[in-house]
């Protein structure tokens, strides 16, 4: 598992299911397994934008970018790249 | 007659609708609260102007109280229209301004001091609000921004961090919970029950305040969608400027409809939406009978499904580790 897979599991597990992982699968959606709602989102947001330093611009917040830990990463990713950062 | 699903699956015999809520409102005060009448918070909104009219068809107006409860931000149209209903159904009323108690609580500081997390410049001479980012031609999860008009006309728009939104929230929260806090003095002063105003929409998909106007001893009109809300208000008598009026939440400095705070399309487009989804009916039909085109018909449905789960806490009792079944069933 990449670090970044790691660091936004672990943000996931310890914010949203205090702790207690249930062992989702990396691609489960957040919204159909209840984890997260829309607070939950603007959480996971503040989350991205401290921890790895990029903006996400409100056209960004969907489920195609933020509704699993495998979009998460691969948003994230591409966020990285195009800043030219690297995770 | 056409079998075509349209708008008219909504329209009731408000004669027989508001005999049978009056006969419940009547069995429930006798045989399950013990309350002698009902207390109700007056907004001049259609809602409470119809669950008003129906309290006093019920039990006659001497056993229905009105609450007027204004603070500086609310609209100047609140108070009339209120007190226009209030005269024309013969109820008694008080008038509660509950802006020294906001103060108290620090409401209007708090207020600020989170929208200046946003918008630096923002103080009490600006009005502001809350606008959702839901709508027909949005997919994406909902989030919420302050826009902001300052002294001189000039509007500013920013989507709100996490922290801030819930300051605001919480903060705004308090107007609903000063308000129900009044109408329950007032109920056991009178030995009353509380009247809660939801209709169907706001009961269904969450739009209250726990603990605020949430909170209530009965809700005469929760299941009637908002447009039999307004069939019962022109047979109750209703004024015609109440009926007018366009929902508005009347909770912050700037004027604010429901659909730009809470809901994604219009009331009168969601109501047909949402009896939609509870009979099964294709979204192809919907889309005929709304204006909407299919694919915002679904979206609208996955908005209506998603309030409903995140929105469950604010329908749940406290929960208990164990069952006390002793008390269930007295």
């Amino acid at each position: 598992m990449s670090e970044l897979k790691k660091r936004v599991r672990a943000f996931v597990v310890s914010n949203f299911l205090l702790g207690d992982d249930n062992g989702f699968a990396e691609d489960a959606s957040f919204l159909e397994l209840g984890i997260i709602d829309s607070t939950g989102v603007l959480e996971l947001v503040a989350f991205l934008q401290q921890d790895f330093g990029i903006r996400v611009e409100d056209q960004e917040l969907t489920p195609d970018n933020l509704d699993s830990v495998s979009s998460v990463v691969s948003f994230v990713e591409r966020k990285l790249s195009a800043s030219g950062q690297n995770s | 007659m056409s079998d075509k699903f349209s708008r008219d699956v909504l329209k009731i015999d408000a004669e027989a609708e508001s005999d049978r809520i009056c006969a419940r409102i009547r069995e429930l005060l006798a045989h399950t609260l013990h309350r002698r009448g009902i207390v109700i918070g007056l907004s001049g909104g259609i809602d409470s102007s119809v669950t008003a009219a129906l309290a006093v068809r019920a039990l006659g107006a001497k056993r229905v109280f009105g609450l007027l409860m204004p603070e500086r931000e609310s609209s100047p149209d609140t108070l009339q229209l209120s007190g226009e209903v209030a005269r024309s159904f013969g109820i008694d009323t008080v008038l509660a301004d509950i802006t020294q108690m906001l103060e108290a609580v620090g409401f209007y500081q708090s207020y600020q001091a989170a929208v200046r997390n946003v918008v630096p410049e923002f103080n009490s001479q600006w009005k502001s609000k809350l606008v959702s980012s839901g709508h027909d031609e949005w997919n994406g999860f909902t989030f919420f921004s302050v826009v902001a008009q300052s002294p001189s006309g000039e509007m500013v728009r920013v989507r709100l961090p996490h922290r801030t939104y819930l300051e605001i929230v919480a903060a705004t929260n308090f107007k609903q919970r000063i308000r129900k806090m009044i109408e329950y003095y007032h109920a056991d002063r009178l030995h009353f029950a509380v009247a809660g105003t939801p209709n169907r929409l706001e009961y269904d998909q969450g739009f209250f305040v726990k603990n605020g106007d949430g909170s209530a001893d009965i809700k005469p009109i929760a299941h009637l969608y908002k447009s039999q809300i307004y069939q019962l208000a022109e047979f109750l008598g209703v004024p015609e400027i109440v009926r007018k009026r366009p929902p508005t939440t009347d909770t912050y400095s700037l004027g604010q409809g429901q659909d730009e705070f809470y809901f994604s399309v219009p009331v009168e487009q969601l109501d047909i939406c949402l009896y939609a989804r509870n009979h099964g009916i294709a979204a192809e039909e919907v889309a005929q009978a709304t204006h909407l085109t299919t694919d915002a018909v679904q979206r609208v449905w996955q908005d209506i499904d998603r309030k409903r789960r995140t929105t469950r806490y604010l329908h749940l009792p406290p929960q208990l580790v164990s069952d006390v079944s002793e008390i269930e069933g007295l």
